[in-house]
């Protein structure tokens, strides 16, 4: 979100503390100053991860800072997994397989590359899945496995890091 | 320390070869191949029997068969090294019983009674006194088991992923690097000597599943079987799948792991970063082991050969000589 604050001492601060009060995580702060600039405000973008449903809380306390908010651009799903499917995914009606993880509602595919070597080959695709976060990743994966079981496609997922 | 050898292919042959070379203080009173045998209880001279071998095919006489070796010969330690039949593990496992019963110890590379038998073996071992090592059955070269049960051994293991077969490993890095497809990287493969005629039980992933049995039975001891692993080979991977995971810097291996905690049992090509631990070079094996107090701890080596399963073999048994009394 793009913020618009009075350029004074403890406004940062002020403005950042009801983020971890409503339990979001700070991503990162883009501060900006225009040297030039003499209306004593301070431009601030802020990237930032919040659970579900806390939005609203955040904007009144931000108000009630005397923050004003010029934008809110939301990323819903912030949690990417890349898998490679192979097999007859067009004959097997690929948009069958993606629409089956975005009907899920916690879960979508945001980037496919294929390839296609010959008619009635089995091709294949990197497909890139984007989640709320990890539970829901976990289930987005177990819809794509019994998918794939189904069609008979190959699914090679990526190795999870830790126990 | 006196042992009988069953087995002269060629893990049995670097075994022989290794003992006669370095002399590590291991004699062998009896020697035996599929079809034949020999016992002299003061010692077998192993250059003459190695040299009768290659010229007439038996290392002694087709009266004497590996059971008369077993049960005659006089040694503290089997070393068995039969090929593996993971469907029964015999002959192998019928060895095992009778020598266990004999109150021998036995060193072992044959996975087959390992993974089908592990519970019963190791009972009737201890019932007897007697140890029952296996390291050469798990990352050929690689000293997994000694590192889980000395080095390791206050650490709670929370799971195992490993690249176990190094035939699928040496497939995997060829198809990557020069854009090869499975026919042709199995094809090279076979010619390198690093897969078998029938590579069915590497390639579709048995054999990882195998080891991983083993591992699995080793550390958690819970009576894990070869049907409870999803195994999933990598005869169907192409070209292209290397070709965009590469685009993602990623890469493509045969991945045997283990998570008791998330009920996850399973050998699998695996999509996996390029600078990851596990992505390694050819017909090389690596397992990593994650604990609750050393973190993580990762093994590369050789995953088979003649000498480099000798190196596992002789380890197990001179662990044997220092680890257990030894009787007259």
């Amino acid at each position: 979100m793009k913020l618009e604050m009075k350029d004074s001492p403890g406004q940062l601060v002020a403005a950042l503390k009801p983020i971890s009060d409503v339990g979001g995580n700070i991503i990162a702060v883009i501060h900006h100053r225009e040297p030039d600039s003499d209306t004593h405000t301070l431009n601030v973008q802020i990237v930032l991860a919040l659970p579900e449903g806390r939005l609203d809380k955040l904007v009144t306390l931000l108000k009630e800072q005397g923050v004003h908010i010029q934008r809110i651009g939301k990323e819903r799903l912030l949690y990417k997994r890349t898998v490679i499917l192979i097999g007859h995914l067009m004959h097997t009606d690929l948009s069958d397989t993606v629409d089956r993880i975005d009907s899920t509602g916690f879960a979508e595919v945001c980037e496919i590359s294929m390839s296609m070597p010959a008619i009635n080959e089995r091709s294949t695709s990197r497909v890139t899945l984007k989640a709320t976060n990890r539970v829901d990743m976990e289930s987005a994966l177990a819809v794509l496995r019994k998918v794939s079981a189904e069609k008979s496609l190959l699914l090679i997922e990526p190795l999870e890091e830790t126990a | 320390m006196k042992a009988a050898l069953i087995g002269l292919g060629s893990v049995g042959r670097g075994v022989a070869e290794m003992i006669a070379q370095k002399k590590p203080g291991i004699t062998l009173t009896g020697i035996a191949d599929s079809k034949s045998g020999r016992i002299c209880n003061e010692g077998i001279d192993i250059a003459a029997v190695l040299e009768t071998k290659r010229t007439s095919g038996f290392c002694g006489d087709t009266a004497i068969s590996a059971h008369d070796v077993i049960t005659n010969a006089d040694y503290d330690v089997l070393i068995e090294v039969t090929p593996t039949n993971a469907l029964t593990g015999e002959p192998a496992l019928g060895y095992i019983r009778a020598a266990l019963l004999r109150k021998k110890h036995i060193v072992t590379s044959n996975k087959g009674p390992i993974a089908l038998a592990y519970k019963e073996l190791s009972a009737l071992a201890k019932k007897n006194g007697v140890a029952l090592r296996y390291e050469a059955t798990v990352g050929g070269a690689i000293p997994i088991m000694h590192t889980l049960e000395d080095g390791l051994c206050g650490n709670e293991i929370v799971a195992v992923r490993g690249v176990l077969n190094g035939t699928c490993n040496y497939i995997l890095t060829r198809m990557a690097a020069e854009g090869l497809t499975y026919e042709q990287a199995l094809m090279e493969a076979r010619e390198m000597g690093y897969a078998e005629a029938d590579p069915t039980y590497d390639v579709k992933g048995i054999d990882a599943a195998i080891k991983l049995v083993i591992l699995a039975n080793t550390i958690w001891g819970n009576g894990t079987k070869l049907d409870d692993v999803d195994v999933t080979g990598i005869d169907l991977l192409t070209p292209d799948a290397l070709r965009l995971a590469e685009n993602g810097d990623c890469t493509i291996r045969l991945i045997a792991e283990a998570i008791p905690a998330k009920k996850i049992l399973r050998v699998s090509p695996r999509l996996i970063a390029k600078d990851h631990s596990l992505v390694i070079e050819g017909s090389l094996n690596a397992i990593t082991l994650e604990t609750d107090m050393a973190k993580e701890i990762t093994l590369i080596g050789k995953g088979a050969g003649s000498v480099e399963t000798a190196s596992a073999i002789i380890g197990d048994i001179l662990y044997i000589r220092d680890h257990y009394d030894r009787r007259a």
